[in-house]
């Protein structure tokens, strides 16, 4: 075989050699220039990253003002008006401002890697979606100084994250808070928009030679999945927005009770776009466990078709899904009985992902660092996130824990088991190719261990005042309910949760000077990222990366057993 | 390090991608197909749902003469778009500029019957539920139209001072495919406001 005619191997082999970048010192000011002015991908994805990761203590120090005002019934920490804000603004800022952005982050930096691109598709649409979604965020939080309403009591927004008509129309919500939100999230869905295009235009167009869609890793797929979603998702929220600033500004009536208007419409283009958007969050984690759990545990992902075709699905099926929100608002039998139906329907594309990830796991030669170590509790917790939901997805069963803390539970369980779960697993997995040193260990598992027991404490003790009776949203409650002692145990979990993610911040600043250095490919990975210097260059591979199977990197260290023999 | 044999690869062939900009084209109407159909299914939904006039039937008039202009543009750009790929700079300008003019004379008629409607029939947004749903589904396509009116004079500059050459083809076909979804939506808006609605 003459080398001239394979630039694959050779473009890898220059990026194992491990060649320095080349940096030049320059002052502070030209560093934070070029961050500003930056298009390049990886950089972008770290911003997108670092201002989730901002808003992610924001939205915590919120959730836990909320669980210190439950902690004992009558309490008076905050007052009702401070208590509906913030919930109003955890809900928000979490969906929004974290989650989106974090998984957007992560998309940004590995998709083009993965694929063997130079960059994404549209680099300056990249560097306007995050700097428009980064204004959004602002805009939200200048709402506490600039939205003064009624009695100057307004400030944040205080309509809840679904912000139900006619609640929101004039009339009941004074003020600018409301007209924050609304333009906060119209920003913001123009930036996930446009990021989305941009994925799906790099995902089908940026591939390197070889990387055929059978040949794609699975997270380019789900990205291209989640991407779909969120046009199709986003885009009614945003319609949904216009309205009701027509309605704010213009003086129309879309959501005007009084003049005809209906408050149901609302709920129904909010939860077309709020189910789906639980897809847009969870199919990211779901890419993650698909890189993390096959390293981990030696083995080529279980079913690689499947897990494409489950996670197509799960995209088409969650789009005719969304009343299950509604069945308390009444609905005829007939769609009462569809988005059962239909719901349930979702257990089954996500069965076949966690048994395919079952079945990697299966025989392999597991190895329990710390990204794994997240990667198992998210698949327990996941599981029992799906059992409560089609618990929920049962109508009957809806209309008697519908708004209480048991559906709280349910999705705190999939936001947080699910999805916070493998967002850590990923900082722990690719925070080496991002900085070139490895996270601590040490406070790695402490960091796993503290969570693992402060979610249990809060998310499995949280169903119990739901069954009970306890409603989401209430700013406080009487002693003798015999909520008080679950309330506690909540909310000490909470806070043993926040002490995890007090690690992990720590660990990310501690170990970005102090960290072992990590070299191109710490954990033996199989997917082209791994194949360039860690950090990555700007131009990230040397030469154009040529592809022959799903594990180019296998290939490589195994020439004598080859993955692409097999195809 | 040794090397892998890559044999098969190279018997693949030509190794072909489809088009960022028809991708992402793609990508932007299948979004904003999203937007138009809630506004859609808001107007559709709140027909007949009026506490008080005036209806749909009492005042709109069907717009033939702009919806033709409208949609025979998208044939008109058609030529276009062959012109500019055949290098035939003259005929792209002429074809190119019934395209601005057609999209023009089907603003100009809107903007008539707005005024119709606003001075003639007092219907503003804040009349009534019609009124809201109209201006807004409407106004929402206007505005489309006008963004792609926009970006056809921008395109009309480059051709009028020669930077606009063949090669080019290509950027001229993703401007063409969004002025088509425009098209497209004004026969579903049609249908909704001017035939089903009335």
């Amino acid at each position: 075989m003459g080398t001239d005619s394979m630039p694959a191997p050779q473009g890898i082999q220059t990026g194992l050699d491990r060649t320095a970048a080349v940096s030049r010192p320059g002052t502070y000011l030209e560093l934070v220039h070029s961050w500003i002015v930056t298009v390049d991908h990886k950089r972008l994805g770290i911003l997108y990253i670092c201002y989730a990761l901002v808003f992610l203590l924001v939205a915590g120090a919120e959730a836990l003002m909320i669980r210190i005002q439950l902690f004992f019934p009558h309490n008076d920490f905050v007052s009702p008006y401070t208590f509906n804000r913030l919930f109003t603004m955890h809900g928000t800022t979490m969906v929004f401002l974290v989650g989106m952005p974090i998984l957007f982050g992560f998309g940004n930096y590995l998709v083009p890697l993965m694929i063997g691109a130079r960059d994404m598709a549209f680099p300056r649409l990249n560097a306007f979606s995050f700097w428009i979604s980064a204004f959004a965020g602002l805009l939200l939080y200048y709402s506490f100084i600039g939205g003064v309403g009624l009695y100057g009591t307004g400030s944040a927004p205080d309509v809840a994250w679904f912000a139900y008509a006619p609640l929101t129309e004039k009339a009941f919500s004074p003020g600018h808070s409301t007209d924050y939100w609304a333009v906060a999230i119209l920003a913001n869905g123009i930036g996930s928009i446009g990021t989305a295009i941009n994925i799906l235009a790099t995902v089908f167009c940026m591939r390197c030679k070889g990387m055929t869609l059978s040949r794609l890793p699975l997270l380019p797929w789900l990205y291209a999945t989640v991407s779909f979603l969120v046009l199709v998702a986003v885009s009614p929220l945003t319609a949904a927005q216009a309205m009701l600033l027509i309605d704010r500004y213009l003086g129309g009536h879309f959501f005007d009770t009084q003049m005809g208007g209906s408050a149901i419409l609302w709920a129904h283009f909010f939860w077309i776009f709020g189910h789906p958007e639980v897809y847009v969050l969870v199919l990211p984690a779901f890419a993650f466990a698909n890189e993390i759990i096959p390293v981990f545990s030696r083995k080529a992902i279980f079913g690689y078709p499947a897990m494409v075709a489950a996670s197509v699905g799960i995209g088409f099926i969650s789009l005719g899904v969304w009343a299950h929100h509604m069945f308390t608002i009444g609905m005829t039998s007939f769609g009462n009985a569809f988005f059962t139906l239909s719901t349930m329907l979702v257990s089954i594309p996500t069965g076949i992902k966690t048994f395919n990830w079952l079945a990697t796991l299966w025989g392999g030669k597991i190895r329990f660092q710390t990204p794994m170590l997240f990667s198992i509790a998210f698949l327990f917790q996941w599981v029992i996130a799906g059992l409560t939901g089609i618990m929920l997805s049962v109508s009957a069963w809806n209309w008697q824990l519908h708004n209480s803390y048991f559906v709280v539970a349910h999705f705190h369980y999939v936001l947080v088991g699910a999805i916070v779960f493998m967002i850590f697993a990923a900082i722990y997995y690719w925070y080496p190719k991002m900085t070139g040193r490895m996270l601590d260990e040490r406070l790695g598992k402490l960091h796993f261990w503290l969570m693992v027991i402060g979610f249990h404490m809060t998310f499995d003790v949280m169903h119990f005042p739901g069954l009970l009776g306890m409603p989401r949203q209430i700013f406080t409650y009487e002693p003798d309910r015999g909520w008080t002692l679950l309330n506690q145990i909540v909310s000490v979990g909470g806070f043993i949760q926040a002490i995890a993610v007090l690690v992990l911040v720590y660990n990310l600043v501690h170990s970005y000077f102090k960290g072992v250095l990590a070299g191109p490919d710490p954990w033996d990975a199989w997917t082209l990222e791994w194949a360039t210097t860690s950090p990555p260059p700007a131009y990230n591979f040397v030469v154009d990366p040529v592809v022959a199977s799903r594990r180019p990197l296998w290939d490589l260290k195994h020439p004598e057993d080859p993955d692409s023999a097999f195809e | 390090m040794a090397t892998v044999p890559l044999e098969h690869v190279r018997n693949e062939g030509e190794w072909k991608l489809p088009s960022r900009g028809m991708v992402a084209m793609a990508g932007l109407i299948t979004a904003e197909s999203s937007i138009f159909l809630i506004f859609v299914v808001a107007y559709l939904y709140y027909l007949g749902r009026d506490v008080q006039g005036p209806t749909p039937k009492e005042v709109l008039e069907i717009p033939y003469f702009g919806t033709v202009c409208l949609l025979s543009s998208s044939g008109f750009i058609m030529l276009a778009e062959r012109a500019i790929e055949h290098g035939k700079i003259a005929a792209f300008r002429l074809w190119w500029a019934v395209t601005i003019l057609l999209a023009a004379i089907f603003l100009g008629d809107t903007g008539l019957e707005w005024r119709k409607l606003i001075v003639h029939d007092n219907l503003t947004i804040h009349t009534n539920l019609f009124g809201t749903c109209f201006y807004s589904l409407v106004g929402l396509h206007a505005s489309h139209v006008i963004i792609g009116m926009l970006m056809m004079l921008v395109t009309m500059v480059f051709a009028l001072n020669g930077h606009l050459r063949a090669e080019h083809s290509y950027r001229v076909k993703v401007l063409a495919l969004y002025w088509h979804f425009v098209d497209a939506v004004w026969v579903v808006v049609f249908t909704v406001v001017y035939v089903v609605g009335r």
